[in-house]
């Protein structure tokens, strides 16, 4: 199977990788995926408590070059988002963005709920309560 | 000079040695007869050519001409020799006994016949690759036909016991087949002395062209017969119908009889090659080599780089020509059963390379897929938070997933 230009070039110059202080009040970790289906996503979050905006992403991403690459695309759109904006985030954006086939859109799944999953720390973080995605995913 | 890619992936299929290519020409314009054209030249120079190809192959495995049966492949052979005898032997039995790292070519055969009567017991192997001799002795029922173990495997390289095993089967009086596809032409096989009665094996994988297999059907103590699984004009001795795929046959036949006179240069070369790979790319911290070290054919390597996944390791070395384990790609998202089979951690089946050396392969191909690996690996791992975990000490397995 052949990747698409924008994967391969995600997976050659990965943006944003890295770690955040993960015990930081304004960082939110998403830790998504599980190594038997050979897919882990980790993605950090830091906020700017006064402005609510993203100021930096970081991720980790253990995986094949499509799921490398949703969550290298993911840590770009997040920057400069407020939360709010960054909960609009679909993943068939990710999809069509990369391109991605049928077979490897599990990994844009993976990034959003790893999107997710990272506000929804920094939320208990700031004593506000989980959002529910009520997304199916097909 | 290097010619990129490099191909690393010979045990899915070898490329022609071009001096098969060359005996194969004349036999596609010039000599292009049916070999069952018992009336003129045409027929007789095919059928004549076919002759000279079937006493190669059977001198490469210790048979007898009579005894090598054309096949399109190893899986239609596997077919044939499997629910070959399901048919042919139902009045003495239906057990059959097999192992759960076998071939898909195998393990469907046994399924299909399984829907239509027979038992089938698997076996399961131990962490490195072998059958449990023990397990293996207790399988056998006074209803038992057949065993099917293959003899090298397809994605490990770890070659069975296969006189032992069939001199088991022997003395319970069952028949005894093997897959040797990934055997044959690399290492010797004998099926006498190996005490084999049936055998599959395939020319593309020794440098002879697709198309073209073999099933080793054996003729003396015990006269063995399968019951054909095409029907048709009665070619190979009625029990694999069809026209005979002359020029195929003819390229079988060469890559046979180069593999019998350069095996053992072949064999000294690889086994350094190979060794000298797996060392340096032991050299990486987590990886580990899957399968027997000792009881492996000489040009395979199957190796596991930890906290990496397979897949995205593919692509960082795209250079080479390879093969994973695991199976991002599917729509299961499973890893190879072969090594899931070894109780590997799902992990480390998702994190594992096979390199699948050939007569062609070099040393400066082999150089440049170390440092291809090598850094891949490291570059992987520096954006693996699996490795991360590790380094921080944490145990991935206490850690809950989130599965999807």
């Amino acid at each position: 199977m052949a990747y698409s230009e924008k994967v391969i070039d995600h997976y050659s110059n990965p943006r944003n990788i890295g770690t955040l202080d993960k015990n930081s009040n304004n960082v939110g970790t998403g830790l998504v995926g599980a190594p038997e289906c050979g897919d882990v996503m980790r993605l950090q979050i830091e906020v700017d408590d006064s402005t609510g905006i993203i100021k930096d992403a970081k991720f980790k991403t253990f995986g094949c070059g499509s799921a490398i690459a949703s969550s290298s695309l993911a840590t770009e759109w997040l920057k400069g988002k407020t939360i709010d904006e960054a909960l609009h985030i679909d993943n068939m954006d990710i999809v069509e963005e990369l391109a991605l086939p049928p077979v490897k859109i599990h990994c844009s799944v993976l990034a959003e709920d790893a999107i997710r999953t990272a506000i929804n720390d920094y939320r208990a973080k700031q004593g506000l309560h989980a959002l529910v995605s009520d997304k199916k995913h097909y | 000079m290097i010619n990129l890619p490099i191909y690393l992936d010979n045990n899915a299929t070898t490329p022609v040695d071009p001096r098969v290519l060359d005996d194969m020409m004349p036999y596609f314009t010039q000599h292009f007869g049916n070999a069952s054209s018992r009336n003129h030249s045409f027929g007789w120079s095919a059928e004549k050519a076919v002759d000279a190809a079937r006493a190669q192959i059977a001198n490469l495995v210790n048979a007898d001409s009579k005894e090598i049966i054309f096949t399109s492949g190893a899986t239609e052979s596997n077919n044939l020799a499997i629910k070959g005898v399901f048919e042919m032997y139902a009045a003495k039995g239906n057990h059959f006994i097999t192992a759960t790292t076998e071939h898909k070519a195998v393990l469907d055969a046994c399924a299909h016949i399984e829907k239509l009567g027979a038992k089938i017991t698997y076996l399961d192997v131990q962490e490195d690759g072998l059958i449990d001799i023990e397990a293996y002795k207790a399988a056998f029922t006074p209803q038992t036909v057949l065993v099917t173990i293959m003899y090298g495997n397809n994605e490990l390289g770890v070659l069975q016991d296969i006189k032992l095993l069939s001199s088991i089967a022997k003395s319970n009086n069952v028949l005894f087949h093997t897959d040797a596809t990934q055997a044959v032409g690399k290492i010797p096989v004998d099926v006498l002395a190996d005490g084999i009665d049936l055998m599959s094996f395939t020319s593309h994988k020794m440098y002879g062209p697709k198309g073209v297999g073999a099933l080793y059907v054996r003729r003396k103590n015990p006269r063995v017969k399968v019951t054909a699984q095409m029907d048709g004009g009665g070619h190979e001795r009625g029990m694999r119908s069809g026209t005979l795929n002359v020029p195929g046959i003819v390229g079988f036949g060469k890559a046979a009889e180069l593999c019998a006179n350069e095996m053992a240069a072949d064999t000294a070369r690889l086994t350094k090659l190979r060794n000298r790979l797996e060392k340096e790319l032991l050299t990486i911290e987590e990886s580990y080599v899957n399968g027997n070290k000792e009881h492996r054919l000489p040009h395979v390597a199957n190796i596991s780089f930890k906290f990496v996944e397979g897949e995205g390791l593919m692509m960082g070395v795209k250079d080479l020509a390879v093969s994973s384990g695991s199976a991002c790609t599917s729509a299961s998202l499973e890893p190879s059963y072969v090594l899931k089979a070894l109780g590997l951690d799902d992990e480390l089946a998702h994190s594992s390379l096979r390199f699948g050396l050939s007569r062609f392969t070099t040393d400066q191909e082999i150089d440049y897929a170390i440092d291809c690996v090598k850094q891949a690996v490291l570059k992987l791992r520096d954006m693996s938070p699996l490795w991360e975990m590790f380094k921080d000490g944490i145990d991935l397995k206490s850690v809950v997933w989130q599965e999807h």
